[in-house]
């Protein structure tokens, strides 16, 4: 380690890194700061934004519309993040075995994650339509799987097991990277399969499965293309309305700036308690190689 | 292994493979049918026109009148009625999804690629906090600052155009500083440290030795930089205002929420034409793509 630093060095360095601290300005610290400044102001985006303090937030704790999304958001979280993660260690563990064409079955498992959301909310409207679809045909019912209240979000958290391809090549990886030794060990202590996948494989996958369940987390806070085109932007009686979605139509459609920034900065307060909580409780459970 | 627990995993893997694949099936079976064929109960997996069931011809001889047909509702389906549909201008769509696509791939390239050389391999004041700051970005989700950046393009005067949409990533994508990063610092400092004896700007020696060292990393951030454009549906929604200007993916949803889901052929058709290419690019890069995401996936 140098502790000097070289003048020429440090210009480098900066003239290296200026695209990202430009960039970072710009488009993401200018316009967070900006964020906070609209939460507390009427801004139609045609007139001048006008301060008018808490208003904007004290309007959010009495809009039933903000729970309902707020609710829908979490639900689906709580319900497609935990699904997911346990249909890719599943699939892993599949895959992982010694089978004849491993790069065939992994690649059918792969492709469809790599499908735009748009092509495969395309896909899913037609297989789970409610009269001709598919997945009614074989299952010799008539379920509106998309329009029903009850459902909708059940269902948009099922179908997301047709793009857990890539997360479940990330734990491949991450499986092949166990130490054959600590199987054989664990064999010689007398560790049954079940033991052998609860107190070797899982423990040693953690850290691959806690990093995937910090950004799935993240990522329901903004799912919005699939959700959106699936349910006509937000289901019956918005039973399918997400948080994205609010603060999109509150942006676009009802031309509230205000409205939609203030929304935006009580997500951006939820997404980062969220992962400093994650981050947080990981101690307990996750094992640092 | 013994013999059950092999025929247990390989009935698992078929069970999971025809899952998988089904959907792909289907849509392909539905892009080749006609209108009445496609909601036809119940459904048929392989498209058998009327005429062939009526003809009491042995199926040999009445088979090539048959694909004749297919090819010809194929071609109708495809050609005539998806893309020659005004509302869904395949070419100009493909054409407008490209030009973004391959702006953002070159501009995130490049940059990311400089800012990660900063990051690993020069010892400057304020790396730490620029790396920090990287990290802090990767996780924040898009919609926090999509109100307040259209505010920004709109003070620009870019609404309207794609400038919104490849302009920023010329500027970094934090993902893929990090992603460069960690792999320029697995790059020997031998070669750079001699070039320097010898002279080199930090800027030669980050074109002629680290930007060659570092193709296979680039390659992985190439591919996921130009997935994510062709991918994109809420920036185009966003800023796209005028239909010459739309991409694929905007296109599609604009084609399915104008015919209101009833031509599920036609939808199904143009829906393939967007994935296909997106196929077609996985199987020409497979290695990269597998490889770049079982990397890139796991560092905590």
């Amino acid at each position: 380690m140098r502790d000097r630093v070289k003048p020429r060095e440090q210009i480098a360095g900066i003239l290296f890194a200026l695209p990202f601290i430009i960039g970072f300005l710009v488009f993401m610290a200018y316009p967070l700061c900006k964020a906070v400044y609209f939460s507390f102001t009427d801004y139609p985006f045609l007139n001048e934004p006008v301060f008018i303090g808490l208003r904007k937030y004290v309007r959010m704790f009495g809009d039933p519309v903000f729970w309902q999304s707020l609710r829908n958001t979490i639900v689906f979280a709580l319900m497609s993040v935990p699904f997911s993660l346990g249909i890719s260690v599943l699939l892993a563990l599949l895959l992982n075995n010694k089978v004849k064409a491993p790069g065939v079955w992994r690649t059918i498992i792969f492709v469809p994650s790599l499908v735009p959301s748009v092509a495969s909310a395309m896909l899913w409207l037609w297989l789970l339509n409610g009269k001709d679809g598919l997945v009614n045909h074989l299952l010799g019912t008539k379920i509106q799987w998309l329009t029903s209240e009850t459902l909708v979000l059940p269902t948009l958290a099922f179908i997301g097991f047709w793009g857990v391809g890539q997360t479940v090549v990330i734990f491949l990886a991450g499986l092949q990277d166990i130490p054959t030794e600590m199987y054989e060990a664990a064999e010689i202590d007398g560790a049954n399969a079940l033991q052998r996948l609860f107190h070797v494989t899982l423990p040693m996958l953690s850290p691959v499965i806690f990093f995937n369940l910090v950004m799935g987390i993240i990522g329901a806070w903004s799912v919005f293309d699939g959700p959106y085109i699936l349910t006509g932007g937000g289901g019956t009686n918005r039973s399918a309305y997400f948080y994205a979605m609010y603060i999109r139509d509150a942006a676009f459609l009802q031309t509230d700036v205000g409205y939609a920034s203030a929304m935006a900065c009580v997500q951006f307060l939820i997404v980062m308690t969220l992962t400093a909580l994650v981050i947080w409780s990981s101690k307990r459970w996750v094992h640092y190689r | 292994m013994n013999i059950l627990k092999r025929l247990i995993i390989y009935s698992l893997l078929v069970a999971v493979a025809a899952i998988y694949v089904g959907p792909f099936l289907w849509v392909i079976s539905t892009s080749f049918k006609t209108a009445s064929e496609a909601t036809e109960n119940p459904p048929r997996w392989v498209p058998v026109s009327p005429e062939f069931r009526a003809s009491t011809q042995p199926f040999a001889a009445k088979l090539p009148d048959e694909i004749g047909r297919r090819v010809g509702i194929i071609k109708d389906n495809y050609y005539d009625r998806v893309m020659n549909d005004p509302s869904f201008d395949f070419a100009l769509y493909t054409r407008n999804t490209l030009i973004i696509a391959l702006l953002s791939t070159l501009g995130a390239s490049i940059s990311s690629s400089l800012v990660a050389y900063a990051l690993a391999r020069l010892h400057w004041r304020g790396k730490n906090l620029v790396f920090g700051i990287v990290l802090g970005t990767m996780m924040l989700p898009f919609t926090v600052v999509m109100v307040p950046q259209y505010d920004l393009f709109r003070e620009l005067g870019w609404i309207g155009s794609n400038l919104p949409l490849w302009v920023p990533a010329f500027f970094g994508v934090p993902f893929f500083i990090f992603l460069l990063r960690q792999f320029h610092m697995t790059i020997p400092n031998e070669l750079a440290d001699a070039a320097r004896i010898d002279g080199c700007s930090e800027f030669r020696i980050w074109w002629q030795i680290v930007l060659p060292l570092s193709r296979p990393a680039l390659a992985v951030v190439a591919l996921f930089a130009f997935m994510g454009a062709w991918r994109d549906f809420l920036g185009p929604l966003i800023y796209l205002s005028h239909r010459r200007d739309f991409t694929l993916a905007l296109a599609l949803q604009f084609f399915q929420s104008r015919s209101g889901g009833t031509s599920w052929e036609l939808l199904m058709a143009a829906t393939l034409l967007v994935i296909a290419p997106i196929i077609v690019l996985f199987f020409m890069a497979q290695k990269t793509f597998i490889q770049g995401i079982a990397t890139t996936g796991m560092k905590g």
